[in-house]
């Protein structure tokens, strides 16, 4: 275990490890994501209330679900950064916050243009959506303070205490719906419960929640992979990597 | 694990515990301004300012829509099953807007204890389903919901 | 198929522009993530191949010492 944990901590061992699962990660991800997105748009049935635009679940629930996973992912990393002074867990929380950012971004924009129709309006001051906007802003600040700072132990030091600070967001996001009066309804697709839709809506959202997963894999170890030839591009297997590639 | 990793384990989780209690106290003492609505008992119980813009929200009771046929303007109450105000509205109403169905009104409360409304939005819940599997519902529990509904307005103000 | 032809799958019954707008968005902004981090991959090994090859021309003198120095640098990386 801890033996496993040190490999872990080793840029070279993991680079080798990216490229054999990126193929993976990547293919598997385009199938699932696709699967769910064209059965939801094309075959699920439609909303007896909604019509339609209920449609939209199927980009909305994944990219909110991912958007708050990722973050959590990167406070498990800034603890190990924090702890155990783990270069490779810094490099994630670097490579991973644009993805979430993206992720974030894209829930409340799909939310938007749901809600135009739904609900009536584009935007409301509500618990659920007021603290999805500070995770936008929670990852603005976490890819500015990264750039700001150059030296590369402070910078790590500084983007991990941001990160865990903010952690203390996600249960607000996740429970806003059940504490506070919100025009936004409670979580349709749940993991330990029983989910509130048929199976043939909860399987394509499920399938697109997935690949949607695997995407993110697939993003996570390339924008590793960039972070780790900067930082160790005095190493000699970087050296011998970038001339084996020019070959 | 190394003692020094140890204790930096422990000053993170302090950390992290600090924090959270100290969102957690801000949220509990905002609480009543991050609620997005008053509900109608709370307003029935005279905990929402009268002529302040407020938010009310609940369901639109079963049979309670006034539509005015000159104009756009639409009367109906709202209910959370114990206690209903009434609501005046003048506009367009979203699509979801039907009986039975949840709204968040914005607007402010009269002396008389109407609440006149400037703005209708419409609330759904988390369930979803096709159309003919909620007609089959219908079907089945139709007896039932009337039930509720005589019991809730009975129940009125 | 939910829809009776391809027409209504476009209209979605008043709700096409709504649904199609978010699908668009996801695909363009996952695909612009998709570009720019391949893009930054790409310029990150060429700048390194570039210096590479700046160094190589005086290589005699000074790729084995930096070889070495880095090689410790690695090794203390954890604490």
């Amino acid at each position: 275990m801890w033996q496993f944990f040190h490999k872990l901590g080793s840029p070279k061992w993991f680079f080798g490890i990216a490229n054999r699962l990126m193929p993976w990660l990547m293919w598997g991800g385009v199938v699932l994501l696709f699967a769910g997105l064209i059965w939801g748009l094309a075959f699920a049935p439609k909303d007896y209330l909604q019509g339609n635009s209920y449609r939209i679940i199927f980009i909305h629930v994944p990219s909110a679900f991912l958007a708050q996973s990722v973050y959590i992912m990167m406070a498990v990393a800034a603890v190990v950064t924090l702890v155990w002074r783990m270069k490779l867990a810094d490099v994630f929380v670097k490579a991973a916050a644009p993805v979430g950012a993206v992720l974030t971004f894209l829930a409340l924009f799909t939310g938007a243009v749901w809600g135009k129709p739904t609900w009536g309006t584009w935007w409301i001051w509500d618990a659920r959506l007021t603290s999805m906007l500070i995770l936008l802003f929670l990852y603005f600040g976490v890819i500015a303070l990264g750039a700001a700072i150059s030296d590369e132990k402070s910078s790590a030091r500084a983007v991990a205490v941001l990160v865990l600070v903010g952690v203390v967001n996600i249960p607000i996001i996740k429970y806003s719906v059940e504490w506070w009066n919100t025009l936004h309804q409670p979580a349709t697709f749940k993991l330990t419960e029983k989910p509130a839709m048929p199976m043939e809506m909860w399987v394509p959202l499920l399938l697109s929640v997935l690949g949607l997963y695997l995407i993110f894999g697939w993003f996570a170890c390339l924008r590793m992979q960039t972070e780790i030839l900067v930082r160790e591009r005095r190493t000699r297997w970087v050296k011998a990597l970038v001339q084996a590639e020019e070959s | 694990m190394h003692p020094i990793r140890k204790k930096r384990l422990i000053i993170v989780l302090f950390l992290l515990a600090g924090i959270a209690v100290a969102v957690g106290l801000t949220t509990y003492a905002l609480r009543q301004n991050i609620n997005l609505f008053y509900d109608p008992s709370q307003i029935v119980a005279g905990e929402a300012p009268v002529d302040v813009r407020i938010r009310a929200g609940g369901m639109v009771e079963e049979g309670s829509v006034l539509r005015d046929p000159e104009s756009l303007k639409v009367e109906f109450k709202v209910t959370d099953f114990n206690s209903s105000v009434l609501v005046e509205y003048t506009g367009i109403l979203p699509d979801l807007f039907a009986e039975g169905q949840g709204v968040v009104a914005m607007g402010r409360m009269t002396d008389n204890g109407r609440f006149v409304a400037d703005q209708v939005l419409a609330k759904h819940d988390e369930n979803y389903m096709p159309p003919e599997v909620a007609e089959a519902l219908e079907r089945a529990s139709g007896g039932k919901h009337k039930a509720v509904d005589g019991n809730s307005t009975g129940a009125g103000y | 198929m939910a829809f009776d032809s391809l027409t209504a799958f476009v209209v979605m019954e008043g709700h096409g522009p709504y649904v199609w707008t978010c699908y668009g968005v996801f695909f363009l902004l996952l695909g612009a993530l998709v570009f720019w981090s391949l893009h930054q991959r790409r310029q990150v090994m060429a700048a390194q191949r570039r210096e590479l090859s700046r160094t190589g021309r005086d290589q005699s003198s000074t790729s084995r010492p930096v070889a070495t120095a880095s090689f410790s640098r690695v090794n203390d990386s954890q604490d």
